[in-house]
């Protein structure tokens, strides 16, 4: 391995980005697996990617793009009540379909595209390292205050209705969250990149935390370290960035598997 | 909530309530603070329906349900939510419930606070639920079938809750309690209310 391109400077804004990326997608994935909700995910991830192509098309920025489309699917999942693998096999249907119809038919899609598939880490500039902070910061003064209400909404979902409380507000909240994090990590780390430190460690977390804040640690902790090796991997080995972070996601996934025990021979997985 | 405490914390009258389709009423009753009120009925007699209807979850049909101004209410429903995986211990789940953290349970349940709430059995679960809506600060717990899942230990351990001196509870907290067992109605609560289909 050549370690010396370890101090490159071009890597620090890519490093940076994906490193709080990474230590915030899982935090989402793992409410996104409480929620029952992890495939939306793959959903928003695929109306991302469209949606950065056909901002493109449309001389709007990519990360704009991802993520004002994402942000239109998590939006319309909250306030039109779609929820359930149907809803979330429409929205995977319609980014692939818009996805692949916008690269075949502009100029820098069908790059652009590839480029997200593989998940090109390394083009990641000031503009991702800017998007990746802001995620972090409304992450970090979002989810303590809607964390109480959407565990509560989970375990007690009479609750709100019974008390003519504005659920709507925290459901969407959670949910414009949830797609910002999916798009910019879309658009910085790759598609499936992405979508693999939202469910991997949120799954792997959940099978051997004690308890709901150690699940919230041990997914960022699974992230990071995940996303740790994945780039000294990737760059010293010369390999595309997001399916090694997927495969690393996995390896990872599958020693918490084999070193925990099923819940209570009930399975475990969600 | 309602500053008089004479005052009903919640009144129905002649309340027909449903879905599509009316399924239960008419109904007329108040519920005083300290009341544990029964509500008994064979299956399909609507008891949970009423339930629903009062918490804003099933259509009133005609009559009206009137409540005590900024009455707060937990709905304990038949089935807790089971999920697959829940890597929530006890204590979690009851600060999802809001339980202040310097009420302890008993004994019997505070045994239970330090584990994954997927790791307990099923009546423990349910008992641990129902604690949960006692030992919170609504005025108003609506608990249904709370007797499901229960073997008889966990049952005399629930009617020990529901009817432990008013020394140790919120005095202004009211009950009501749906149940098709007749007999442990008749042995927890105040008054029963029975619903003829």
């Amino acid at each position: 391995m050549n370690w010396e391109i370890y101090a490159d400077p071009l890597f620090r804004l890519p490093f940076l980005a994906g490193l709080l990326i990474a230590g915030v997608l899982p935090v989402l994935g793992a409410l996104l697996m409480l929620r029952e909700e992890w495939l939306a995910a793959l959903g928003l991830a695929h109306l991302a990617t469209a949606g950065a192509l056909l901002g493109l098309a449309a001389g709007i920025p990519a990360m704009l793009g991802a993520s004002l489309g994402a942000l239109g699917g998590g939006a319309v999942k909250s306030l039109g009540g779609a929820r359930g693998n149907a809803a979330y096999g429409f929205m995977i249907l319609i980014g692939w379909s818009a996805l692949l119809l916008a690269a075949a038919n502009t100029s820098a899609g069908d790059a652009l595209g590839q480029a997200v598939m593989d998940g090109q880490l390394y083009f990641a500039g000031w503009t991702e390292l800017a998007a990746a902070v802001l995620l972090t910061g409304l992450a970090v003064t979002a989810l303590p205050r809607l964390m109480p209400q959407l565990l509560r909404a989970r375990f007690f979902p009479r609750h709100d209705t019974a008390n003519r409380l504005p659920a709507w507000r925290w459901h969407l909240g959670f949910d414009l969250l949830a797609a910002f994090g999916v798009a910019i990590g879309t658009a910085t780390l790759g598609l499936l990149g992405a979508f693999a430190l939202i469910l991997v460690p949120a799954w792997a977390a959940f099978r051997i935390a004690p308890g709901w804040a150690w699940t919230l640690w041990l997914a960022g902790l699974i992230g990071v370290a995940a996303y740790l090796a994945a780039f000294v991997l990737a760059l010293g080995l010369d390999q595309p960035f997001g399916p090694t972070l997927a495969a690393v996601c996995l390896a990872l996934g599958g020693v918490s598997g084999a070193l925990s025990r099923p819940a209570q021979g009930r399975g475990g997985g969600t | 909530m309602n500053g008089n405490p004479a005052a009903p914390l919640l009144r129905l009258e002649q309340v027909v309530a449903g879905y599509a389709a009316p399924v239960v009423g008419p109904v007329s009753c108040s519920i005083q603070a300290g009341d544990v009120l029964g509500l008994w009925g064979t299956n399909g007699s609507g008891k949970s329906t009423l339930l629903n209807a009062i918490a804003d979850a099933a259509r009133i049909c005609s009559g009206r349900i009137e409540r005590a101004p900024n009455l707060t209410l937990f709905y304990q429903e038949q089935r807790p939510v089971r999920l697959p995986a829940m890597p929530l211990t006890g204590r979690d789940l009851l600060q999802c419930a809001g339980v202040p953290s310097h009420r302890q349970p008993p004994e019997s349940l505070s045994q239970h606070l330090n584990r994954r709430i997927d790791r307990l059995s099923g009546g423990q679960y349910q008992l641990l639920c129902v604690w949960a809506a006692l030992a919170g600060s609504a005025d108003l717990v609506l608990l249904d079938e709370p007797t499901n899942n229960l073997d008889p230990e966990h049952e005399r351990l629930l009617a020990a809750l529901l009817t432990q001196p008013r020394a140790h509870r919120d005095d202004g907290r009211a009950v009501l309690l749906v149940s098709h067992e007749r007999a442990f109605l008749d042995s927890v609560c105040s008054r029963v209310l029975e619903l003829i289909r």
